[in-house]
């Protein structure tokens, strides 16, 4: 077991000892960085590739299909022949784009996208870089997405290009605040902004003390995960490239291995964003019996498997319902919920649950309540009739 | 019904038909895609397409008598015929060319309809995708002619049917030709032996017999 756990983390410190036996101390300490990086520049575009395959797959599932399966055993080839095809397209670039930004804006988006693996804890002992300031880093490097997308968009010289990308800014910027407040009650419970030791901090009852748990941290779980599906501009938040309203938004102008790089940079968001999810609420990964990074893929993936869930169920939204989302509904819950963890951490443990649920639970009702659309009884046709 | 318990519900329709797919049957709700080079669905009998040339036993015994009926009915003029002829250029009862343009052809089944001597019939045969216009496409006699059995395989009623025909029409023709040679005996025996065929005519008559 002990074995099992540890196997990533004595492979990567036998082959240092290793090398240690004949390279100086300045290129171990380089060596350990390129086995990290290495590790994660070959994670990051396989997990993206496989993540196609899963959604497609998924997707046809549940529209009763049965997904691509021609290339390999359960199509496991299919994101190769796609990456293929990708590489071999022609790259067109407008007429009138600014050819530099237009260059630029695809390889810049998958730069944060690579970056925030870093403070991803794969599992125990088994972080990257732990940083003092992990989630604070995650989600600054995370939030310069929307500058690529917006940059795209403009350096296009496309209307359809630049309303996604306007789309784009409004969203990202809106989802972003109560993202962040969302995460807020963690690092005032845990006070730390590192993701290793709130992974640590939620190793309570054997493994099983994570914060989704708890009444702030679900509620908190809940705002979190649907401000990252806004975010990574997935369903039902896919508004930015809704195919049928604006083309493809921000990257109607992109073919080719550009193209890809957005492909690749919103899947890796939404893999990077639900190991986020997994480690800040689901215990990152702790839990019993299973090896830490088993726990840590199993969650991460079924946060994702929600996210293709959403997509194969929801409809897009509309602009101003998803405005309305963010601005009159996530916001102040997750304001509420600040004051809910402070409220749970001071008082005694009965009238700490049951006044946190309470106070939630009212909020809640409230805040829906207040959201509702004015539908009159009876509609009165000025000119009909 | 509270805030967002339509979206619930929406979702589980969804996980739903998730789970089915790995777990139930095509009929209640499972996956019903008919994974097609691999695995088919039956053939239904009367499913008709591009005609073919029926002939009896051997290939060289086609039916067809290169009356031209519908090449002249086909109404995209997708059948050319050409008749055969001996070396005295006497017309033969056989085309010499027939062919069939599959790309022009409309699966209308009005050569079948319009044929009187139940040779041109509505294939089965779909899988026809080529690479070569000229060659797989424009279909020449050799490559039309299918015998009987195939066409008995195909469709069984109507070939049953057509068969029985045939054979009645046959035996009729047979019956006639018999009556007209007993006749004809027994009018070259008359003067000789009118008192022995009074007796029994020179061959028996049979009843028609039916294949």
């Amino acid at each position: 077991m002990e074995f099992m756990d540890q196997i990533f983390v004595n492979l990567k410190s036998t082959v240092l000892t290793l090398a240690g036996g004949f390279l100086p101390p300045w290129a171990v300490i380089l060596l350990c960085a390129a086995i990290s990086l290495g590790v994660i520049a070959v994670i990051g575009p396989v997990t993206m590739m496989y993540l196609t395959l899963i959604e497609r797959k998924v997707l046809a599932r549940m529209q009763n299909r049965i997904g691509p399966n021609r290339t390999g055993p359960w199509g496991l080839l299919q994101p190769l022949a796609d990456g293929i095809k990708m590489l071999t397209k022609e790259d067109i670039v407008p007429k009138n784009a600014d050819r530099i930004v237009h260059l630029v804006a695809p390889i810049l988006i998958v730069i944060p996208a690579l970056l925030v693996f870093a403070v991803i804890p794969f599992g125990k002992n088994m972080i990257p870089a732990d940083l003092s300031v992990g989630v604070l880093y995650f989600l600054s490097i995370s939030s310069t997405t929307t500058i690529a997308i917006f940059s795209a968009s403009w350096a296009s010289r496309n209307k359809y290009s630049l309303l996604g990308g306007m789309r784009a800014v409004a969203q990202m910027i809106s989802y972003e605040i109560p993202m962040v407040l969302s995460v807020v009650p963690i690092l005032l419970v845990t006070q730390s902004l590192s993701t290793g030791a709130i992974v640590r901090a939620q190793g309570a009852y054997g493994g099983w003390g994570w914060f989704v748990f708890t009444p702030w941290g679900f509620a908190a779980f809940i705002t979190f995960f649907l401000c990252a599906v806004a975010e990574c501009n997935r369903s039902p938040f896919d508004l930015p490239e809704a195919e049928s309203e604006i083309v493809a938004g921000f990257h109607t102008e992109y073919s080719g291995m550009k193209f890809a790089l957005f492909y690749m940079a919103e899947f890796m968001n939404a893999f990077t964003l639900s190991a986020l999810a997994a480690t800040l609420f689901l215990g990152g990964w702790q839990g019993p019996w299973l090896p830490s990074w088993a726990w840590f893929f199993i969650k991460t993936y079924a946060l994702i498997f929600i996210m293709l869930w959403f997509r194969g169920t929801l409809p897009r939204f509309r602009v101003d319902q998803m405005m309305n989302l963010a601005w009159k509904f996530l916001l102040p819950l997750s304001l509420i919920n600040i004051l809910v963890a402070g409220f749970w951490h001071f008082a005694n443990p009965p009238l700490a649950i049951g006044g946190s649920i309470a106070m939630l639970w009212a909020s809640g009702w409230i805040f829906t309540r207040l959201n509702r659309d004015y539908t009159p009884e009876k509609r009165t046709y000025l000119f009909g009739e | 019904m509270f805030f967002g318990s339509g979206v619930i519900k929406g979702m589980l329709v969804t996980l739903k038909a998730f789970a089915a797919s790995y777990f139930r049957g095509p009929d209640k709700g499972g996956i019903f895609t008919v994974q097609y080079p691999e695995q088919r669905l039956a053939e239904k009998e009367n499913f008709r397409n591009f005609p073919f040339l029926v002939y009896d036993k051997t290939p060289d015994n086609l039916r067809c008598v290169a009356c031209d009926i519908c090449a002249k009915e086909c109404p995209p003029k997708c059948i050319t015929i050409v008749r055969e002829f001996d070396k005295d250029n006497k017309p033969l009862k056989r085309p010499a060319v027939f062919s069939i343009d599959h790309t022009v052809c409309m699966n209308c089944g009005i050569c079948e309809e319009a044929c009187p001597f139940d040779a041109i019939f509505m294939d089965h045969n779909f899988e026809i995708a080529s690479t070569d216009r000229q060659g797989d496409l424009l279909l020449q006699k050799e490559a039309l002619l299918k015998s009987n059995d195939y066409f008995n395989k195909i469709r069984p009623t109507d070939a049953s049917a057509i068969d029985a025909k045939r054979a009645e029409a046959e035996a009729k023709k047979k019956a006639a030709e018999q009556a007209a040679a007993a006749k004809a005996a027994a009018a070259a025996a008359a003067p000789k032996l009118a008192a022995a065929a009074a007796d029994k005519p020179a061959v028996p008559t049979e009843p028609p017999k039916t294949v």
